[in-house]
């Protein structure tokens, strides 16, 4: 049932787009679709560059930029995350101060005449900054920032360094841009997880005489990302899909690409075409290799994971 | 970094001793100058209405919540001390809970083996023969790869207290080991836990099964709103309760 619906759903929408079709046709556009495939400088079929080649180059740009920032995005998310969840104290002595200074904070302490600080609030506040600031901050203005302002901060030779020798800089200030951003997203995915297995487990894992840290590595981090490989999977879609932005600092990424042999072909419809056949196409390998995934660490005789 | 102090200090007087312990969240008080001593291989089962502080005054003796007045020691440790292991204090006081709380993504012998092997440094067969007893002794040795949510509650259960045994500890805590569980699969945890007492094991358990009560328990306690109200032996507990409170809590409980 739910399967006849779909195929009903995928069959308007082709009706919709091929309207649409019909519509430019009104417009007499000249449809040519063989310049997709145009690999050679062949004057005759429209072929001023090889156009299919291009295609390629920013297929493969795209997959570059959007795997690297995730590589960045998801180990430090996943570290903003968990710091993220950090409401026990941490108290480490600080050895070497003579008089004590007595702060009336959450951060700081003192017994016996010993200094105690809260490490965990000092993390735990430094990834809320994180996080708020990079969430909050729209992608593009992020990437200008890092492309034109960030050089200009740096010492004189460190801004030359980025702005003339580094290799290859729109790519790695789209990839760390990019990945710093999206570091935000995954970290909140992963305080999501951690913060929705119930604080019974929490206690059993304690009760046992594990460590914190332990308790984290064998008992809430297993369980948390098994129910967050839905969101995750979005979430690196949206990176995928942001990476077009990279355009805009000079990547020739698959959308870039897509505009150049519009520039150049007049085109434009059928390279459109092309493009958003491949987002479509990697979009959906990518889902459907994370149901594999999921399926493959799914726990036997469990419904649901999330908290009784 | 932490100077962190022997568990196996001196005998001074009982192996869990309370002094005047007062708990807050925020502003409510749970626990009020609670004192209690329990001996080794004592039984004490705690009783009281919802909401009266049961499961909080379980949960700071090994330290699983902070409380802010009073001292707790456990077999001559203090448990509200910074310096203290409290991971390793733990490791000795074996904790059972209302929801069993096995954790959900490894099998039955991985979630008996866990802590045997990440705590104590046991290799991993040592630990898997260790789990096997266990298993054999909770009667459950033919679950051993099936996973929590394959599982009665009963069977759950039991497990559990196969999971906190395997640390060999020298207290076991109950938070209602039972409540959570279907009528026909409580007997099947409380034959355990009656076993374990026999055995000699000193335990703390929160349980309204008043039967258990009067077969194994050497005292009892009764809570209300924070208090230790009553704390005395089993026969003055069933025989002449003082207060009005545990009269009324103990003809509600016993009538149904
Ligand atoms: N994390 C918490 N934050 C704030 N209040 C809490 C918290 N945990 C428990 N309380 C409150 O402390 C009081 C005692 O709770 P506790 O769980 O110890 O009661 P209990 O005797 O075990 O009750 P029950 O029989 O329902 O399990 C209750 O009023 C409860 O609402
Ligand atoms: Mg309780």
């Amino acid at each position: 049932m739910a399967k006849m619906r779909g195929a009903l759903r995928v069959g308007l929408s082709v009706a919709v787009l091929l309207g649409l079709t019909g519509c430019a046709g009104d417009f007499r556009y000249n449809w040519n679709w063989s310049i997709l495939a145009c690999t050679s400088e062949n004057i005759d079929a429209g072929c001023i560059g090889p156009y299919f080649f291009w295609i390629l180059e920013g297929l493969s740009w795209t997959i570059a930029v959007a795997s690297a920032a995730w590589v960045i995005a998801f180990p430090l998310g996943s570290v903003f995350g968990i710091l993220r969840t950090f409401d026990k104290p941490i108290l480490v002595v600080v050895p070497f101060v003579k008089s004590p200074i007595y702060f009336r904070t959450r951060a700081i302490g003192t017994s016996k005449g010993i200094i105690w600080v809260n490490v965990a609030w000092f993390l735990h506040g430094f990834a809320n900054v994180y996080v708020t600031i990079f969430r909050n901050v729209p992608l593009l203005v992020q990437l200008f920032l890092w492309y034109f302002v960030f050089p200009e901060l740096l010492s004189d030779e460190a801004g030359m360094w980025v702005k003339r020798e580094m290799p290859l800089p729109e790519f790695w200030t789209a990839v760390v841009c990019l990945g710093l951003y999206s570091a935000s997203r995954v970290a909140e995915q992963v305080r999501a997880g951690i913060n929705s297995i119930s604080r019974g487990q929490q206690y059993a894992a304690m009760a046992i005489g594990l460590t914190p840290v332990q308790v984290y590595r064998y008992v809430l981090l297993p369980v948390a990302f098994r129910i967050i490989i839905p969101p995750l999977t979005s979430d690196f879609l949206g990176v995928f899909k942001n990476s077009s932005l990279a355009l805009t600092i000079g990547v020739l990424e698959l959308t870039a690409m897509t505009r150049q042999i519009e520039e150049y072909s007049y085109q434009g419809f059928e390279a459109f075409t092309a493009a958003t056949v491949l987002y479509i196409g990697v979009t959906a390998i990518v889902m459907v290799a994370m149901r594999v995934v999921e399926g493959r660490v799914r726990i036997p005789g469990m419904i649901s994971l999330e908290a009784k | 970094m932490n100077e962190t102090k022997d568990t196996t200090g001196t005998d001074g007087g009982g192996m869990i001793e309370m002094n005047h312990v007062g708990k807050w969240y925020g502003e409510f008080q749970v626990l009020s100058n609670c004192s209690t001593s329990v001996n080794k291989g004592d039984v004490v089962v705690i009783c009281g209405p919802s909401g009266s502080g049961k499961s909080t005054l379980i949960k700071v003796i090994n330290g699983l919540e902070p409380f802010q007045e009073g001292t707790i020691t456990f077999n001559g440790v203090s448990v509200g001390d910074r310096t203290t292991n409290l991971s390793k204090l733990r490791s000795q006081i074996g904790m059972v809970f209302q929801n069993f709380e096995l954790f959900p993504h490894i099998s039955i012998i991985e979630n008996i083996k866990l802590a045997q092997m990440k705590v104590l440094g046991r290799e991993d067969d040592e630990a898997r023969n260790r789990s096997m007893e266990l298993l054999e002794r909770v009667g459950l040795s033919d679950q051993r790869d099936k996973f929590p949510a394959q599982l009665s509650g009963g069977q759950q259960q039991r497990v559990a207290i196969a999971r906190g045994l395997a640390m060999d500890p020298i207290a076991m805590l109950f938070d209602e080991p039972t409540s959570a569980l279907d009528p026909e699969m409580i007997n099947e945890v409380l034959d355990v836990m009656t076993e374990l007492a026999n055995d000699g094991m000193t335990m703390m358990v929160v349980s309204h099964e008043m039967g258990f009560a009067k077969r194994v328990a050497d005292r009892v306690i009764f809570m209300d709103e924070g208090y230790i109200v009553e704390d005395c032996s089993k026969d003055d507990f069933f025989g002449t309760p003082r207060g009005d409170r545990a009269q009324l809590f103990l003809s509600k409980i016993l009538t149904h």
